[in-house]
Formats: structure tokens, C-alpha cells, sequence
């Protein structure tokens, strides 16, 4: 569904992105963990249309969608939780909603569908749909951010450090949404600095290091890949030593 | 809109309509009608550029001469070729527009402060070609003698006649404003101005959105132009320059960018103080507005109308400006 060959990108004039491959098949979660630095944010830009690769292909549905503006990325199917989530916050829930389906403009009906199947899934937005969105926890702020992502109605779901600033309960709580949200079949590109919690819930990942993949596995397989533990897990680094 | 807005609509409305009434007991400050119809001129100048600074987060340095190019527009085609004011005036709003696309369309595709940069020289541009085609625009000296304002055999003649009549136009504009806002145009670009990134991220082409919005407020500004020109009979290119689109920006902020409200009370307010009570200062004006200018940046960011109590003009509450200092 989505293939990113080779992609290079410059972020300023630092190379954040040297030479990165991956793709991602319909139904599947994938999580891309590294450090801070090691090019996630750069790579999601790169995808969304926010930055703009100097070499390499992206496609998404068999398209060529390298370079498009963002606007144009979201007709195409992706949607974007962006880091930090980064809801309105000075505008109720239900208009940042709202702004969520604001591609399907011809179609109102069906934006009214999904803005109600999401209070069903979260009713706490139910509640408060008539508060400024900045009045919401955290936790609810990004049940409202993927519930906003989710109103485009995409082919594929791209969470950027859903966890982040978070407390540890809430966090679990973010990962049991999207477990559920892979039941329902969705495809999701899920881009984590918690490597276990993030691994643990997909079907695979890659490991990003100073703008290069370093590594590429089955999620579990990779959660027992000594170099990730030694790097980001901070368990078994003795066994590491010992060995 | 909301029924607040209509609320205060409803009380500012009386409040105008009363307004000749009430100065004409005292004979100081008869005149002050004529000052209000100034006033109700700039302040559709003001409702564009407050949309423009407010919402797109854009600053135009060429309000002046869109405001110019509104008023010659009028002139020229009234005295030279005869039109119908109705129709000259829609000829200025079209050409305002359609410049305003132009300059707009290269330098709001790049991110930061290229509008202000582009208009600058706009504005210079437009103020040298008012004083040099002498044939056209009869100079430095200007054009006199452009007719009064004409709709069918409704002339609009007199102080109350014009007072009325420009003011009716804000409120029309006003509510137009508020109309806008309240859309789902309205939303997108509340969203743009909390988050871009993220409104883009929604599908929101936020480019395209600013320079229509900065077309707009060029289409109000030549409105306004139109109507100046045939009040005043007489326009000359000193009205138009740099100083008048900076002294229109410092009424949108005197009165509170992120409220349309705001750009009507601080143009009121400031053109008391620049038409009236400033006169003392004579060439040290511009002195006094820089003070102005600073006081209001560093004390007072929100403008007059985050003076009042409550939230009758505010759209954002306390908490949510908390939440968002925290976030970024």
C-alpha cells in the first residue's frame, strides 16, 4: 500500500534522511522506533508532504505521491496524528471533528455518521462536545486527535508519537485503542520512542538510527533482537556484556 | 453568528443611529458626525485587514493603496468617462482584487512575513505611479470636483446622509464578516491560525485560503476608497502612502486583531485621536503613534476590546490560552 524507496531528505542542512526504505501492506501495523534525532519526525514529514525528499520515491496506492502538498496527501489516504497532537484548542471538540472530515465537504451526512460513531467509541467526547478542545486531559486530547484523523476516512492511519507526554496509565490506554483499531483492519504506521509497547503491537518494525534503517523484522522477533534491546529496551544489556 | 454578536450588534447599531442626535446638543462637538463618517470609511478598511492579521497571521503594508486604487478608480471613471458611481465603484473593487490576487498568489506560498515585504513595495509602486501620470490622476495636486454619490436619482448629499449611508455599508459588512466566521470557511481558518501544520494536515489548502482572504480585505479597501473619494470630491496622493496603510494597521491593533469588533472601536478611537485630538502634535504625530504602537505591543497585545470584562467579545476562554502555552 505504501512504499517508500530509498528517500532522502534534508531537514535544513542536516541529512536527516540518508537512504530509507520501507513499505507498509494493507491491514498491517507498522512501527518505526529509534532515538531522538534518528529521523521519525523527518520520515512522517517526508510522507505526509510536510518536507520535501531530494532523492528517492514514495508511492501509496500504487501513486506517486512524493512531493504533493499536504492537503493533496490527505484526498489521496493518509491521515496524520501529528506529535504532540496538536488539536485546536481553542475550538470545541465537535468543530475540531468536524475539521477532521473536512475533506468530504459534498458529503455532510456522513460526517455526521462518523462524528457519532466516535462518540460512541469515546463517549467522554460525547460529553464534551460543546468544551474548547484545550479543556480536555491529555489522554482525551488524543482520543479527539485520532478520532479527527480518523474523520478523513483514510486508507492509512499514520500515529506520530501517540505516547508522548503522556502518563504511563494513559499510555496503556492509547495502546488499547490501537489494538482495537487493528482489529477493526485498519492499516496504521505507528512511530514510537516506547519500542516495547510499540513492538509489541505490531506486525512489524524497523528500527531508524542517524537516517538509516538498521533493522527490519517481525515485531516480536525484533523484540528479542539483542542489538534492540541493548539499544532501546534497556533490559538483557547484561547478557549483552556477558556474552 | 451567535446570538451575542447579535446582541452587540443590535446595541452598536442604536448606538449609531443616535449618535448624530446626541452631538448635535452640544455645538463643540457637532462636527464630530463628520469625523464618524471618516471613521465608518476606515473601518472598512480596517474589518479586511483585521481578518487578514487575525486569521491569516499575515500583515499587509498596501491597504493604503488598495484604499487608493478604490478612491481613483471612482475618480477617474466618474469625471472622465462618466460612469454611474455604482459601477465605477464595483470597477475599483475588481481591479483592488484582482492585484491583490497577483501580489498575493507568489508571496503567500512561502511561509513567514513575504506579504508584508511584497506590499511594502506594492504600496510604494502604486503612490509613485498616483504622483506621476499626471493626465490620469492629475498628480500631486490630485483630482478635484468628482461628483457625489449616485444610485438611480438617489443622490447621497449632506453629513447625516453620508453618515448614515457609510455606516450602513459596516454594518453590512459586518455581519458579512461574521458570516464568513461562522462557515465552514470560518472554521478552517480558525484552524490555520491555531495550527497550521495540523490544518494542513486536514486537507486545509491553508495558501489558498490566505490569499483569498487577503483578496478580500483589497476588495473592502477599495470599497472604502470608492466611498472616501466621493465624500471628500477631492483625493490627492498623500492620503494613500505608507503612512495611512501603517496607521490602518495600528487601528486594527489599537482595537484587538483577533476580534472584528476590535477593528471597528480602535478605528473609531483612532481617528479621534489622529482627526481630533492629536492635532496639537502636528508634524511630531507620527511620534505619538510610534508610542502608541509600542504601548499597545507590550502592554496591551489583545487591544482594547481584552479590556472588557467577561467574555463578551472574547472568543478564546482563559484555559484554553493556558493549554496552548503548555503545548508548544
Amino acid at each position: 500500500m505504501l512504499v517508500v524507496k530509498s528517500v532522502h531528505t534534508y531537514y535544513g542542512n542536516i541529512h536527516a534522511l540518508k537512504g530509507v526504505s520501507l513499505h507498509v501492506r494493507k491491514g498491517e501495523i507498522v512501527t518505526l522506533v529509534g532515538a531522538n534525532g534518528a529521523g521519525k519526525s523527518t520520515l512522517v514529514n517526508t510522507i505526509c508532504g510536510m518536507a520535501k525528499p531530494s532523492r528517492g520515491s514514495i508511492e501509496f496506492n500504487d501513486r506517486a505521491i512524493e512531493g504533493l502538498p499536504p492537503e493533496t496527501i490527505v484526498r489521496r489516504g493518509i491521515a496524520l496524528v501529528p506529535e504532540g497532537r496538536q488539536i485546536f484548542s481553542a475550538m470545541s471538540v465537535e468543530a475540531n471533528l468536524l475539521m477532521g472530515g473536512y475533506i468530504h465537504r459534498k458529503n455532510p451526512g456522513q460526517v455526521r455518521e462518523d462524528m457519532d460513531r466516535f462518540y460512541g467509541i469515546f463517549p467522554i467526547l460525547k460529553q464534551r462536545k460543546g468544551q474548547l478542545a484545550g479543556t480536555l486531559s491529555g489522554g482525551e486530547q488524543q482520543m479527539l486527535a485520532i478520532s479527527r484523523a480518523l474523520m478523513s476516512r483514510p486508507d492509512l492511519l499514520v500515529l506520530d508519537e501517540p505516547s508522548m507526554g503522556l502518563a504511563p496509565l494513559v499510555t496503556r490506554e492509547i495502546f488499547a485503542i490501537i489494538r482495537e483499531l487493528k482489529e477493526q483492519g485498519r492499516t496504521i504506521l505507528l512511530i514510537e520512542q516506547n519500542a516495547r509497547a510499540a513492538l509489541k503491537v505490531a506486525d512489524r518494525g524497523y528500527v531508524l538510527e542517524i537516517g538509516k534503517v538498521i533493522l527490519e523484522g517481525e515485531g516480536p522477533e525484533l523484540l528479542e533482537h539483542r542489538e534492540v534491546k541493548r539499544a532501546y529496551l534497556g533490559k538483557g544489556a547484561k547478557q549483552i556484556w556477558e556474552a | 453568528m451567535g446570538r451575542k454578536n447579535w446582541l452587540i450588534l443590535l446595541g452598536a447599531a442604536i448606538f449609531i443611529a443616535a449618535f448624530p442626535w446626541l452631538v448635535a446638543q452640544f455645538k463643540a462637538i457637532s462636527h464630530y458626525v463628520d469625523v464618524m463618517v471618516f471613521a465608518g470609511i476606515f473601518s472598512l478598511v480596517c474589518l479586511g485587514l483585521s481578518l487578514l492579521m487575525g486569521y491569516a497571521g499575515q500583515i499587509s503594508l498596501a491597504q493604503a493603496a488598495f484604499f487608493g486604487i478604490g478612491a481613483y478608480a471612482s475618480g477617474i471613471l466618474t469625471t472622465k468617462f462618466g460612469f454611474n458611481s455604482l459601477v465605477a465603484m464595483a470597477a475599483g473593487m475588481t481591479i483592488s482584487g484582482a492585484i491583490a490576487w497577483l501580489v498575493g498568489v507568489p508571496s503567500l506560498r512561502l511561509k513567514g512575513h513575504y506579504l508584508a515585504m511584497a506590499t511594502m513595495g506594492f504600496g510604494v509602486i502604486v503612490n509613485i505611479v498616483l504622483a506621476e501620470e499626471v493626465n490620469w490622476t492629475g498628480g500631486p495636486s490630485g483630482m478635484a470636483d468628482i461628483p457625489p454619490f449616485r444610485i438611480g436619482t438617489f443622490t447621497i448629499d449632506g453629513e447625516i446622509a453620508w453618515y448614515y449611508a457609510v455606516w450602513a455599508v459596516v454594518f453590512c459588512a459586518l455581519i458579512f464578516c461574521f458570516h464568513i466566521l461562522h462557515s465552514r470557511v470560518g472554521r478552517a481558518l480558525r484552524a490555520i491560525h491555531e495550527e497550521e501544520r495540523a490544518a494542513e494536515s486536514m486537507g486545509v489548502p491553508t495558501a489558498r485560503y490566505k490569499v483569498r482572504i487577503f483578496v478580500l480585505s483589497a476588495v473592502f479597501a477599495a470599497l472604502a476608497g470608492s466611498l472616501y473619494a466621493h465624500y471628500v470630491a477631492c483625493v490627492n496622493p498623500s492620503s494613500f502612502n505608507l503612512m495611512w496603510s501603517i496607521r490602518f494597521m495600528l487601528m486594527v491593533m489599537v482595537g484587538g486583531m483577533h476580534s472584528l469588533w476590535g477593528a471597528i472601536v480602535g478605528t473609531v478611537l483612532m481617528t479621534f485621536v489622529g482627526n481630533e485630538w492629536l492635532q496639537v502634535f502636528a508634524e511630531l504625530e507620527i511620534l505619538v503613534y510610534g508610542a502608541i504602537l509600542l504601548i499597545v505591543a507590550l502592554f496591551l497585545p489583545g487591544g482594547i476590546v481584552s479590556l472588557v470584562p467577561g467574555r463578551i467579545f472574547r472568543r478564546k476562554a482563559p484555559e484554553a490560552t493556558l493549554a496552548e502555552g503548555a503545548g508548544s
